[in-house]
């Protein structure tokens, strides 16, 4: 039953190794901008006509 | 794709036909960006939005500024070797297609590396090569497509790279990491079951829960512990009061019961509390990025001015941009058309005609001639002049305003929220119930009395009760930002229901600076005379001139055979036989004036008067029906720092009650705040431009009015749309009713508290029963109080939409 000592470190480990993931995560200012990134992905290089319509929608309603 | 409208800005469209590639553009500058953008392949501008650009403003030499090297340093975010970055401020970001564009700057100039544009802020920081472009060439490149940054005196003095206060993330992390793995640890002790296993690991498991409270003790609910210290040294029992305790006896409880093996300790309810806890300070904290609440005339005035210096030995004039700070007396400088007054001064030379409407209150421009004393804040509207520096930009009589101590003081130092309040009498009660419980128990069971007393500390920590308030306004907060009403935090809903006295300003605040209403008066024009008036007035550009030009119907364009505007009085112009003259009642030889106080323009042709042109402010939709409801429960007073020809306009429209005070100035109207709160009144003041910003400052909620959030509004507590300012009452009410919700949820914390007592006192608080009471209360009380504010929200804010169809 010793193996409780692997498991619980284990745990212990990857429960510090997301912990610290997010404190980077913040202090890289990735917490700053949540709305732009959400835009940005969508362009393409090259856009077409037909993509137009959508876009405009939602941006829309997200202008205020 | 919509005919009627320029491709480029969305704008309708003139007479004169300009068009590129079959499409249509309001003027030659936006057909010069749709033409600078195709040339670049950069068209999916124009496929993301329909008509997403802006009119580009004529460049000139606005920018010039930034060849000043240490001007434009000052504004770098980051400059070494080759690479600058620079962040700037961009009004018009509104859509994909802007971030879109500005992301592809670097296709446009070369010399740009990257951009990267955030959204909510409007801001886009570009990386440059400063070796193949400058930052001047930037700013101008941007301006050319129609992305005028602002760049004002506040970028030069704050600070750049400010650190962003991210602590409360940090510690809601670091609370919610210790809560998740404390209550793992725990499972297993729930069940009591006196398990070989269970016996032999427990200790391990307890000391691993010790050591993850630990952070959540001493960082995470670090604020708690000072708050309540800070309380007690003033001498309130502010609700951190009883938080803090609570923490600390389930921590030193908990503690002692492992050390000593007594038992589990409550360590899940600990982590559990902090992070409850900071979860509703995070839910409190709602920010609008795109709005500030803090500016002051830094951020409406340049950074810059330009100044003439004569050379000595010859007869030479040259200008140099320098910073405005180093403005000093005696400095002649030059104003351009549309440039801003930085300091006080006397006019030198040319046609100054300034709009100090955002400074004064004053609702129509004014006329200068030279000598005259200009002061800072007004805004050049006729050409370019050059003045006499006075007084520096601090000493100016404008910018001493934001000396008074109304700016400079905290608010309210003592500020005590309605929880503080009930928490004084929660706190001494529930130390005396702790106290007399452990006597009780000294006498009949003496082992027992160190445990009932520490229980009920732990049962009585106020956890659903410190929950009510930052969720039932922090959800108010949001639901009045959807209605366009932006209140900077949660303490200003308090406030606004304390009011009982409103001050509206006027111009700008109840009348709109869009439209006037221009009505004629006296002998009808023939055609003929019209058509003479509007050629007339084509060559003006005096701002009553344009809004009278705008007015009138289209005519056939006639050249003026002789032409003269006089400043301060009016137009001349001759068109063959035809005679015609516009402007003040003296210039145009009526000598019966009336209404002197009002704005007109009169007209005169061949000699003979015929009439006038009156401009009336155009009050906003409602104002009569607004005052008229918050009449029967405010007293209300309009305070304006315009004349009193609007006086028997207001008088008729408004109720009797409401006082009218005109012709104060700035310091005049914070003043006439601060003998109010003296006779212990709780002022609301409802403004919009600089010359309310002491008034605002000084009241206890100021609110300011804006037609476009994004525009400069002076430091305040909150912000309204101007199309939403028939809903005030509506938002006082609710404002009311989330504080009658937060009362309502303390009676229920009440009762949970008295059953958690109940274990308390009796001696049975085990850790799990204490793992299930705290949870639940406290997201029973969330999810009541948000319910409520959002059913109330909808039952006032929406009837008022279906009675208004």
């Amino acid at each position: 039953m010793s193996v409780i000592y692997v498991l619980l470190s284990v745990s212990v480990v990857v429960a510090i190794i997301f912990f610290a993931a997010f404190l980077v995560s913040v202090k890289k200012g990735q917490y700053d901008d949540t709305y732009t990134p959400s835009i940005r992905m969508l362009f393409e290089d090259e856009l077409t006509e037909h993509s137009s319509g959508k876009s405009r929608n939602n941006s829309q309603n997200n202008q205020l | 794709m919509d005919t009627h409208n320029c491709y480029h800005c969305g704008n309708a469209l003139g007479t004169a036909l300009i068009s590129s590639a079959d499409k249509q553009f309001c003027c030659q500058g936006c057909k010069t960006v749709f033409e600078l953008l195709t040339a670049n392949n950069l068209h999916s501008y124009y496929e993301l939005e329909q008509a997403p650009g802006a009119q580009p403003r004529p460049a000139e030499d606005q920018f010039n500024y930034l060849d000043n090297e240490s001007i434009a340093n000052q504004l770098l975010d980051f400059n070494e070797n080759e690479i600058s970055i620079v962040t700037l401020y961009i009004p018009h970001i509104h859509c994909s297609s802007c971030i879109w564009i500005l992301e592809n700057l670097q296709k446009l100039s070369s010399g740009i590396r990257s951009s990267q544009v955030d959204f909510t802020r409007k801001k886009l920081s570009i990386t440059y090569k400063n070796t193949e472009t400058s930052l001047k060439e930037i700013v101008t490149l941007l301006n050319s497509i129609g992305y005028e940054p602002t760049i004002s005196l506040e970028d030069y003095t704050s600070t750049k790279n400010t650190k962003k206060d991210y602590s409360l993330l940090y510690k809601l992390g670091v609370a919610g990491f210790a809560f998740g793995n404390v209550m793992f640890l725990s499972f297993p002790e729930y069940f009591e079951l006196s398990e070989f296993w269970l016996e032999k690991y427990k200790h391990l498991f307890r000391w691993l829960m010790f050591f993850f409270s630990l952070p959540v003790v001493i960082y995470a609910a670090s604020d708690y512990f000072r708050s309540a210290y800070k309380g007690l040294k003033n001498h309130i029992l502010n609700i951190d009061v009883p938080i803090a305790l609570g923490i600390f006896v389930l921590f030193v409880r908990s503690t002692l019961e492992i050390s000593f093996d007594w038992g589990t300790g409550f360590f899940d309810s600990l982590t559990g509390l902090v992070f409850f806890l900071l979860v509703g300070k995070f839910f409190q904290q709602k920010t609008y990025a795109f709005l500030s609440f803090e500016r002051d005339y830094k951020s409406y005035f340049p950074i810059a001015v330009t100044r003439i210096q004569k050379n000595k030995n010859q007869d030479r004039y040259t200008e140099e941009n320098i910073q405005l700070y180093e403005v000093a007396k005696n400095d002649i400088l030059l104003i351009r058309h549309g440039d801003l007054i930085p300091v006080d001064c006397t006019l030198k030379k040319g046609n100054a005609l300034i709009d100090y409407s955002f400074v004064t209150g004053e609702s129509d421009a004014v006329t200068k001639t030279t000598g005259d004393k200009l002061y800072a804040g007004g805004k050049q509207l006729n050409g370019a002049i050059e003045v006499e520096v006075l007084k520096s930009v601090e000493q100016s009589y404008l910018t001493k305003l934001w000396g008074k101590e109304a700016f400079n003081a905290t608010k309210k130092p003592t500020y005590i929220t309605i929880i503080d309040g009930i928490s004084k009498y929660f706190t001494i009660s529930i130390l005396t119930i702790a106290i007399l419980a452990s006597l009780f128990w000294l006498f009949y069971n003496p082992t027992k009395a160190m445990n009932v007393f520490t229980a009920v500390l732990i049962i009585a920590c106020p956890c659903a009760l410190a929950l009510a308030r930052p969720f039932a306004l922090g959800n108010m907060l949001r639901i009045f930002g959807k209605h366009q009403f932006y209140v900077k935090n949660a303490d200003v809903i308090e406030e606004l229901t304390k009011i009982d006295s409103i001050i509206f300003d006027k111009t700008g605040t109840i009348t709109t600076n869009k439209e006037t209403s221009i009505a004629y008066q006296g002998v009808p024009l023939s055609v003929k005379e019209e058509r003479l008036l509007k050629n007339a007035l084509r060559g003006s550009s005096h701002p009553l001139s344009r809004k009278l030009y705008d007015i009138l119907e289209e005519h056939d364009i006639l050249t003026a055979d002789q032409y003269d505007e006089i400043i301060g009085q009016g137009i001349e112009a001759k068109f063959k036989k035809d005679f015609i003259k516009v402007g003040s009642a003296l210039h145009t030889g009526n000598l019966h004036v009336k209404n002197q106080l009002k704005t007109a323009i009169h007209i005169q042709t061949n000699d003979s008067y015929k009439g006038y042109f009156q401009f009336t402010n155009t009050y906003r939709k409602g104002i009569p029906k607004l005052f008229n409801t918050l009449n029967n429960y405010y007293d209300l007073t309009i305070l304006s720092g315009d004349n009193a020809g609007e006086k028997k306009q207001l008088q008729s429209m408004l109720p009797k009650s409401i006082k009218l005070y005109f012709n104060h100035k700035p310091d005049q109207k914070l003043e006439f705040i601060k003998t109010l709160q003296q006779q212990n009144k709780k002022v609301m003041m409802i403004g919009d431009g600089l010359n309310d910003a002491g008034a605002l400052a000084q009241s206890d909620v100021g609110i300011v009015v804006s037609e476009d959030t994004n525009a400069f509004s002076p430091a305040c507590d909150a912000i309204l749309k101007a199309s939403e300012i028939n809903s005030i009452p509506n938002f006082l009410r609710l404002a009311k009713a989330a504080l009658s919700i937060i009362k309502s949820s303390v009676f229920l914390s009440f009762v949970y508290n008295l059953i958690g007592l109940y274990f308390a006192i009796t001696g049975q608080l085990q850790p799990v029963i204490a793992a299930i009471l705290m949870p639940l209360s406290s997201i029973s009380i969330v999810l009541y109080v948000t319910a409520l504010t959002n059913w109330k929200a909808n039952k006032i804010l929406n009837a008022k939409k279906t009675t208004l169809g």
